[in-house]
């Protein structure tokens, strides 16, 4: 039925890199952000990225061809924070269903583009949802363990909206990423599995959660196999991780999850890790290299980047990944 | 084709746990249920949270795989506790690394539960009850959940009480999940409804054998599920004989497990081991629970009777001596008891041909019961180092028919073991309780033990390595000059190319430094292994042959990536000069109401010390902790896992206090004086004393005076606002403040006959007694300095003339004024001890002497100041920067390399 399972069984498939990395080459102006449609709004914008969708829809598409140019099969919408529950911080909760309906619409006019060009090659999207800036698993207030700055359904109900949003605006796969809490992931697959039932759909799901440091656990506490176990109630197109880490360092988690799951393995780590200023300076050819490891491992179904990332890394990844017989799975 | 990937249970907490058929029986810990703990009832409606997640702390450390929380009772409003309660479970990971079990009969409760846990729980539970739609509701947003769940065999006609019926509701309810739901058969677990047997009812006669073939069918053709059950309401009809529940228990349990039960609520402190049932006993309770005879309960009501509580003939606890030779063997090594032991050694040896095959044969069979059982959390510490005695004991009968034999045939006649592992407490230090019993307990899994001492130098560790050809070197240390040791001892073996790896243990070390200083110094395997069973298995990966070098590979890689996230960690604190420290010292108004000058000025001695008098003043809790045994004192002596245990060493360890006491074992010293000081230059306390001071003659009349200084280290990483950097020294006057103030400082001692008694008992190969006798003179030491504070407190300093404090308070030190100990958080500089000695004449007056790291010899002993200001506390120092360790070198006019080498581990 849908071609991303055939897809997946014939080859590695890439997946793009950062959105912000490259939106940064455009140094727009608070203006830029705020477009015609806002310009008069009552707070600044300006950073905003995923609003960028709506008020500079050209420089997303562009970025999104550019990672398409650069070999990647699958792209991921502009919408990491595309929630009500994040869009509060710039008061434009009423711009979400918008926002990751036009987001889709961009990423998948492009993909379509691309695939007839190259029909041998189809080309996806992937509907982004970020994990929101609240925990639901963990108290902000080291003085209350047991506040919660958010709840379960809250979550929910916002990550409703956005699954909503990007199906109709349609996306080949809903990716729940960056997991730093496995609770909102939890909220989100909910959420997912809620819309599938009541639209009598099916759509692929994938799921990668962040092993936030060299301990080997996510921001709230689970090992990597803890964490697999926690979200394996739904069927999955893949699970692995993202950010946080660079290709080497996430190795050892990859190994943690592949042996023990038969849906994909996915990975898109950083360029590296931070230098001293904060920047990701792993070259293209460096992390190659490192994700040249996991392919001679057999560990990985999709690879691409977060952090960091440009079509250069993009490229250098699709020509490792070329021709290689992926891991096994059953999905 | 693609073989299916087999389907077992699987949850999560922060850890996984996945059940599969090799799993031993997963047990639930029931204590955080409020319609099962009267406790834990109280402490959720008096919203005691603290004390509650104590309650589910302790049932995971002591050993429970998943926990079970309800919160159903009338008087509170159970959604809201279950979902407070949970946030709290989840913000301590030691609790939350387990599964949870949301438990209760209001879906609402279920579901809030299952909102607020990121892992995999279980629910208890759901059922056909009201009906099918209901049932199949619940089911699928469980599932949505990502949750396990357990169903009750009930349906809407009641609840499941023949085999029938229970394999009826089970087909009924696995059906639907599976066919209609969708539910993954593997996340199924039923309760097929445990109830009690011999009520006097025909009609429960059946309701144990019932469950138990109902269990088996539903294993057999319900595939993937797991069943559950709460064991104690099968006997509930003989509530108040805990012999006959005991046994009832398990043999149910015996039955149920063999038949596919594989978890469950059980008290594991009321049950008997099978075995171990008295044969009339077991066969009584077999019929009533197999229903094998129709006057089943009659018989086993007549016979609970003469069973009696707990009242042991001697006829029962001797009847294992008419089994066969193996199994007295075995059950004298699980048992710890050797009154028996040579004779039935010589009867193995004369009916076998060369007696090293009784070693190798009976008592390594033995032995393997031992440490399997040790291995699965059935036997504790110190049961496993009675067996040890009793081994010893088997062993040393052996020796000279093997000597013997090897002379008559020229055969080596050497027995086989496991490993050679060289144990030994680093130089410098005294400490060695713990080392020994690693030992024992690695004697125990049948490796060779080159035990060195304690205080052994680098040459000496390296020298008997190398000649003994060891396979490992196991290093302990309490105190920390020891860590530098290890440190030093890691780049020696790597300088001279030795490639063995090493075990670290002892109090002050941790996975922390091991993985940041030791292991960068050594390219073989460097481990931190605190416990005795992890040593075990630790020891047992490091030797074997086929995975062990992937074993090294991996904890290799385990320590760069801590040693990684710990350095990046480090580098966030912020600190302050220890200019900017002092000008945010602790400032106290000082007020001459708030100082009191001591009755008595000068040092005083006391000789010879009744040790009886301390006896209400130990601290049991670290006792149980020495022996690997966690909880407080007293409520480890009741506690359902380790319960037992701690009861039978507290029995042991109060039989030999009283020895100590009767037979004056150890001899008890103190010294303690009291002085005028005050506050020099910040972090200085200047102490004046006086010639002739032990005549007691007046203040300031005496012509020589002299000056002594303790050098006090001040608090350096940055504070949040209105939070001061305290040193000790922030406690006592400065001299400006005009005011005279005083200190005191002391050292205790019950150390003196330790050793001896030691040597002793392992003379007689009683490791047991060894180990206790240390671990009693480590209590009272402490026991000793507690009193001797109260007692400072009360007559000699006199500013408390008025305390009526109980042990318990003490323990929790609820009095004014603080008695912290250089080499202890507040003060962890040990040079410091040597201003101590030196003030008291500590080693001429009673002996107690520091050695190169600066430990006390004797062991057991204790010492430190005394400060008395209402506002004195303890603290933690901290990490300090260098700035202060030149300042305190220069203060203390040492050379800076010195100051550095001793504060090492405090030195961000």
């Amino acid at each position: 039925m849908n071609t991303v399972y055939k897809a997946l069984k014939e080859r590695i498939l890439v997946l793009d890199g950062a959105m912000g990395t490259m939106l940064q080459a455009y140094k727009f102006s608070e203006e830029d952000f705020r477009g015609e449609r806002f310009k008069d709004f009552h707070i600044p914008l300006k950073g905003n990225n995923d609003l960028l969708s709506i008020t500079q829809p050209h420089a997303i598409a562009e970025v999104h061809r550019k990672y398409f140019e650069a070999g990647a099969d699958i792209v991921e919408t502009n919408t990491f924070s595309g929630t009500t529950i994040a869009m509060a911080d710039y008061e434009l909760e009423n711009v979400v269903y918008e926002l990751n309906y036009a987001s889709a619409k961009i990423a998948k006019e492009v993909a379509q583009s691309f695939t007839e060009k190259e029909p041998h090659k189809p080309r996806f999207v992937a509907g982004s949802i970020g994990p929101t800036n609240k925990t639901a698993s963990m108290s902000p207030d080291v003085n209350d363990p047991g506040y919660r700055a958010i709840s379960f359904d809250e979550l929910r109900i916002a990550y409703k909206q956005q699954v909503e949003a990007l199906i109709d605006g349609g996306v080949d796969i809903l990716l729940v990423e960056t997991v730093f809490d496995t609770l909102n992931a939890k909220a989100a697959l909910f959420a997912i599995e809620e819309v599938k039932e009541e639209r009598d759909t099916d759509i692929p799901v994938m799921i990668s959660g962040t092993i936030t440091d060299a301990s080997g656990r996510t921001l709230s506490g689970q090992t990597a196999e803890a964490f697999l176990i926690s979200i394996q109630h739904i069927p999955l197109l893949s699970v692995g991780f993202n950010c946080a880490l660079g290709a080497k360092q996430l190795q050892p988690h990859l190994e943690a999850i592949a042996s023990r799951t038969q849906a994909g393995i996915s990975a898109h780590p950083n360029a590296g890790l931070p230098n001293a200023f904060g920047e990701y300076d792993e070259t293209p050819e460096e992390m190659a290299v490192q994700i040249k490891n996991y392919v001679d491992k057999n560990l990985v179904n999709i690879v691409g980047g977060c952090c960091g990332t440009t079509p250069a890394h993009i490229k250098a990844i699709a020509s490792i990944v070329e021709g290689v017989t992926p891991r096994s799975v059953t999905v | 084709m693609k073989k299916e990937a087999p389907r077992y249970l699987k949850l999560s907490g922060l850890e996984p746990l996945i059940i599969t058929p090799e799993s031993n029986f997963i047990n639930v810990g029931e204590r955080t249920n409020v319609a099962g703990s009267r406790k834990f009832l109280r402490l959720v409606k008096e919203e005691k949270f603290d004390e509650a997640l104590a309650v589910a702390r302790e049932q995971v450390e002591n050993g429970a795989q998943i926990i079970d929380i309800n919160m159903d009772d009338g008087l509170i409003d159970g959604k809201e506790a279950m979902v407070r309660f949970l946030n709290l479970v989840i913000a301590e990971p030691d609790i939350a690394r387990v599964p949870i079990m949301i438990d209760s009969s209001k879906w609402a409760i279920i579901e809030a539960g299952l909102q607020v846990v990121q892992g995999k729980c279980v629910v208890n539970s759901i059922s056909l009850k009201e009906g099918e739609l209901e049932f199949k509701q619940q089911a699928k947003r469980i599932k949505r959940y990502g949750a396990a769940v357990i169903v009750m065999a009930f349906d809407e006609v009641g609840q499941a009480d023949t085999y029938e019926r229970r394999i009826e509701i089970a087909k009924r309810s696995y059906d639907i999940l599976v066919n209609e739901v969708h539910f993954p058969p593997e996340d199924i677990i039923f309760d097929l409804n445990i109830f009690p047997v011999a009520t006097g009812m025909d009609e429960h006669k059946l309701n144990a054998i019932d469950f138990i073939e109902g269990t088996r069918w539903v294993r057999k053709n319900l595939p993937h599920c797991s069943v559950s059950g709460g064991v104690s309401n099968v006997s509930f009809s003989f509530r108040g004989n805990n012999t006959v529940r005991e046994a009832m228990h398990s043999v149910f349990l015996y039955h149920a497990i063999e038949a596919g039960m594989n978890m469950g609520i059980v008290n594991p402190s009321m049950l008997e081991v099978y075995d171990d049932i008295p044969k009339d006993l077991l066969e009584h309770v077999e019929d009533v629970i197999l229903n094998r005879r129709d006057d089943a309960t009659e018989r086993l009501l007549d016979f609970a009777e003469t069973v009696g509580q707990k009242v042991v003939t001697e006829k029962e606890t001797e009847a294992w001596r008419e089994g066969d030779i193996q199994s007295r063997i075995t059950r004298a090594l699980v048992k710890g008891i050797d009154k028996y032991i040579v004779e039935d050694v010589e009867e193995a040896r004369l009916s076998v041909s060369a007696p090293i095959q009784v070693i190798e044969g009976h008592l390594m069979t033995g032995m393997n019961v031992v440490g399997d059982l040790f291995g699965s959390g059935k036997m504790f510490l110190p049961q496993v180092v009675k067996s040890a005695r009793v081994m010893k004991k088997a062993v040393a009968y052996l020796l000279p028919f093997i000597e013997e034999e090897k002379l008559k045939n020229g055969t080596t006649g050497e027995s086989q073991n496991a490993g050679k592992v060289l144990m030994a407490t680093v130089k410098g230090d005294v400490h060695d309780i713990g080392k020994n019993i690693v030992s024992v307990v690695l004697a125990c899994n049948n490796y060779e033990i080159i035990d060195l001492g304690v205080m052994v130098p680098p040459e000496k560790i390296i020298a008997s390595a190398i000649e003994n050809n060891v396979d490992i070197i196991g290093l302990s240390g309490l105190i920390t000059p020891s860590l530098d040791e290890m440190v030093y001892l890691a780049k020696e073996l790597q300088r001279q190319d030795i490639e063995i790896p090493i075990l670290i243990g002892g109090a002050t070390t941790s996975k922390a430094h091991t993985a940041v200083k030791i292991d960068p110094e050594y390219k073989n395997t460097v481990v931190h292994v605190n416990d005795a069973s992890r040593a075990v298995t630790v020891v047992g990966d490091l030797l074997q042959k086929d995975t062990k070098t992937t074993f090294k590979n991996q904890l290799k890689e385990e320590y760069t990536r801590f040693r990684e996230s710990f350095n990046s960690r480090q580098k966030i604190k912020e600190y302050l000069t220890i200019e900017e420290a002092r000008a945010n010292k602790y400032t106290i108004d000082w007020k001459s109401e708030d100082i009191v000058k001591p009755k008595k000025i000068g040092v005083q001695i006391l000789e010879d010390f009744d040790l009886q008098k301390l006896e209400d003043y130990i601290d049991w809790s670290p006792f149980f902790r020495s022996w690997d045994l966690h909880g407080r004192y007293p409520n480890i002596l009741t506690d359902e896992i380790v319960g037992k245990q701690a009861t039978e060493l507290f029995a042991d360890a109060q039989e030999m206090l009283q020895q100590i006491f009767k037979e004056k074992w150890l001899t008890a010293k103190a010294t303690f004086g009291l002085f005028e000081a005050n506050t020099v230059n910040d972090d200085d306390v200047e102490v004046t004393i006086s010639k002739g001071l032990e005549n007691s003659l007046p203040q300031g009349e005496m012509p020589e005076r002299q000056r002594r200084i303790f050098r006090t280290l001040r608090q350096q990483s940055k504070k949040a606002s209105g939070k001061p950097n305290i040193a000790l020294a922030d406690f006592i006057a400065p001299k400006e403040s005009g005011l005279q103030d005083y200190i005191g400082a002391f050292c205790v001692t019950t150390g003196f006959g330790t050793a001896q008694k030691a040597a002793q008992f392992e003379e007689a190969l009683d490791d047991y007694n060894a180990i206790m006798i240390k671990a009693l003179a480590d209590r009272l030491a402490e026991a000793f300095a507690e009193y001797l504070h109260k007692e400072v407190r009360t007559i000699h300093w006199g500013y408390a003339t008025d305390e009526v404090l109980q042990n318990e308070e003490l323990i929790k030190e609820k009095y004014r004024g603080i008695r912290p100990a250089p080499g202890y958080p507040a003060c962890p500089d040990h040079l410091e001890k040597e201003t101590i000695w030196e003030l008291l004449q500590v080693k001429e007056s009673i002996g107690v002497t520091l050695t190169d790291s600066l430990a006390m010899w004797p062991a057991a002993s204790v010492s430190g100041y005394y400060f008395a200001h209402p506002e004195a506390r303890y603290f933690g120092l901290g990490k300090i920067k260098e700035d202060q360790v030149r300042d305190y070198a220069n203060r203390k006019e040492i050379a800076f390399a010195k100051a550095e080498k001793w504060l090492a581990p405090t030195i961000a």
